[in-house]
């Protein structure tokens, strides 16, 4: 139990949530409970807001193309054709969606570790060693954080047009393996979570400077996975670049064969195919954020708080 | 401590840092610096055409006649006006809400935290294009569920006529992003030290008193980076109006700027594209260089 002033009025100890990480004692624990239900009910509204459009997109994925926009959209239909209709969009137009997936994925996961590792290496750099000029480099990358990636499409387009580097692999994957916000990240979380004794005893031990860095690693594990993942992300939702940047369609990621399906309106690729196709291709997204969870809350809180 | 020393010392640090800021440097200079100096130069040419435009075009230089031509452009300014309209209506509710959210979460009358934090950040899974396909079948005149549920009560609504179009983009990008607005908000309240609201609860400051008088300002910070990142985000607005071309044919091919610019490019009208991205451009940097002075200002 946490070290309460405890107050009369509260009437529901059980109330009090059990805090895992950091039990605080809290002015609020005198709510009543007519106010506890309202805040319940607010935060349950705004939940079926959020969760409302993806339950639709779970729903109509399991149905058989005929039923989809019949009958109750919110519910599931007659029959459960999850399973025939990941098979018929696996099988459309040659079995183009694998192809696009796997894209994705090299862009993504690829993207993602090339620009974690350059990175970190440029905030540690920027946090550890004390060089002239560090911080109009800095400043330099900060400021790209404040242009956003839809507004420099269009001149890496102009630029990767007259390299004629256009419509390759390299077009979409080297615009992704440079991350501003993630060296902003990683400065700021190696200034604060790796000793310069550390380095130091390094130093004098005769190590050098990238074995020493390969041990502050796992110091900044949490600051290197949040970047990743948000790398990933942008990576994998990114759709004007690679839309610009490639009209061959096997080198296209899914998000951008995607809405070419969808403006066929319907044939010859159906709704319902659509629809699998946008639910499959969140999958991994999610799997990344389960699977690294106790990591990337560690890293965000860190990012907001500084 | 002479001189001679310092130098050496800088230049021991300079060689230290090398190998780790150079590799990132070079790439950004080739995904940054190259493409903005480029469309910057690139944006004071033009394509002259000689004759009846049979014979050969060539490049000459323009001065500032793009830009002119940029803020003479009405499809352009129109657009400027969208995404504005869309930014004063959409930024506020949206943070308003995610603040809310983060303060109820953060408050211990919330139960179910862990819960109603995965569930606003569900939508984060899916932003741009993917939450565009599923809200543009939401959307469908004559597909959606919401416009038949509607119509069985019936309501008539439509989402894609003209003067809906704003509130209906609007409307896909608070349901992206305001958990993830939630989440860093939320993740700033946890810094707030648990002394400082003991002490105002003993002061009999408590609830929502305290929420909005001392936890607020103390995420000041947090707020600000939302606001300024919904704004930047907010004038780059391009997946959702796109996928929502496919329900709305009336959506216009300039809806805005980013979609004003790619026409540009697609019609050849290269150095007009350029000269349209660097406004844009400076634009989103000055808008967001004058909310952080602005909000500095406020705190003194």
């Amino acid at each position: 139990m946490t070290a309460t002033t405890q107050s009369p009025t509260r009437i529901e100890p059980t109330a009090e949530e059990p805090r895992p990480r950091r039990p605080r004692a809290h002015p609020f624990t005198t709510v009543n409970p007519a106010s506890r239900l309202f805040v319940l009910a607010v935060m349950s509204l705004f939940a079926l807001y959020f969760l409302l459009p993806v339950w639709w997109l779970v729903v109509s994925a399991t149905k058989r193309s005929g039923e989809i926009f019949s009958g109750n959209g919110f519910w599931f239909g007659e029959h459960f054709a999850l399973v025939r209709n990941i098979q018929t969009l696996f099988e459309a137009q040659g079995g183009i969606y694998s192809r696009w997936l796997l894209n994705s994925l090299l862009y993504a996961v690829g993207g993602g570790i090339v620009s974690t590792l350059l990175a970190s290496m440029c905030g540690y750099a920027l946090a550890k060693f004390p060089f002239p000029g560090r911080e109009a480099v800095f400043g330099t990358v900060l400021a790209a954080v404040l242009l956003p990636a839809p507004v420099l499409a269009i001149p890496l387009y102009l630029v990767f047009s007259y390299t004629g580097t256009i419509n390759t692999f390299w077009a979409v994957f080297i615009p992704s393996i440079v991350s501003p916000f993630g060296v902003y990240l990683s400065r700021i979380y190696a200034a604060s979570s790796i000793p310069d004794a550390l380095v130091e005893s390094g130093r004098l031990d005769g190590a050098g400077e990238l074995r020493i860095f390969a041990m502050c690693v796992r110091l900044m594990a949490p600051a290197m996975v949040t970047i990743f993942l948000f790398q990933f992300v942008a990576i994998w939702t990114n759709f004007l670049l690679p839309s610009l940047m490639l009209a061959d369609t096997s080198l296209q990621p899914v998000t951008v064969g995607l809405v070419g399906w969808r403006e066929l309106q319907g044939y010859p690729i159906s709704y319902t195919t659509v629809v699998t196709g946008a639910l499959v291709s969140v999958v991994p997204v999610v799997a990344m954020f389960v699977s690294l969870q106790s990591f990337w809350s560690k890293g965000l809180v860190t990012g907001a708080v500084k | 401590m002479s001189a001679v020393t310092i130098r050496r010392r800088r230049i021991r640090e300079l060689r230290r840092a090398a190998p780790f800021v150079l590799p990132f440097l070079l790439l950004f200079v080739i995904v940054y610096l190259v493409p903005t100096g480029y469309s910057v130069g690139q944006s004071f040419f033009a394509v002259q055409r000689s004759g009846l435009g049979l014979g050969g075009a060539e490049t000459a230089f323009a001065g500032f006649d793009n830009y002119v031509r940029v803020f003479q452009d009405g499809d352009f300014l129109a657009s400027l006006g969208r995404v504005a309209f869309v930014g004063v209506i959409q930024v506020p509710v949206m943070l308003g809400i995610a603040l809310v959210l983060a303060l109820l979460i953060d408050s211990t009358a919330s139960k179910g935290r862990g819960f109603f934090r995965i569930a606003y950040f569900v939508p984060y899974g899916l932003p741009g294009v993917i939450a565009g396909l599923v809200w543009s079948f939401l959307y469908a005149p004559t597909l959606s569920p919401l416009t038949r549920g509607f119509a069985s009560i019936g309501i008539d609504v439509s989402f894609v006529t003209d003067s809906a179009l704003p509130f209906s983009i609007a409307n896909i990008l608070t349901w992206a992003w305001t958990g993830y607005n939630t989440i860093l908000i939320y993740a700033a309240l946890q810094a707030v030290p648990e002394e400082t609201m003991e002490a105002a609860a003993l002061d009999g400051c408590s609830g929502w008193k305290a929420a909005l008088l001392i936890k607020v300002p103390q995420i000041r910070p947090a707020l600000l980076l939302t606001l300024v990142f919904s704004i930047i985000g907010t004038f780059q607005l391009y997946n959702e109006p796109v996928t929502m071309k496919s329900v709305a044919p009336n959506l216009s091919s300039t809806y805005t700027p980013i979609m004003a610019a790619l026409r540009s490019l697609s019609a050849n009208d290269f150095n007009y594209a350029a000269a349209q991205s660097v406004v844009l451009g400076a634009l989103i940097c000055v808008l967001s260089v004058f909310v952080f002075r602005a909000s500095a200002r406020s705190v003194d």
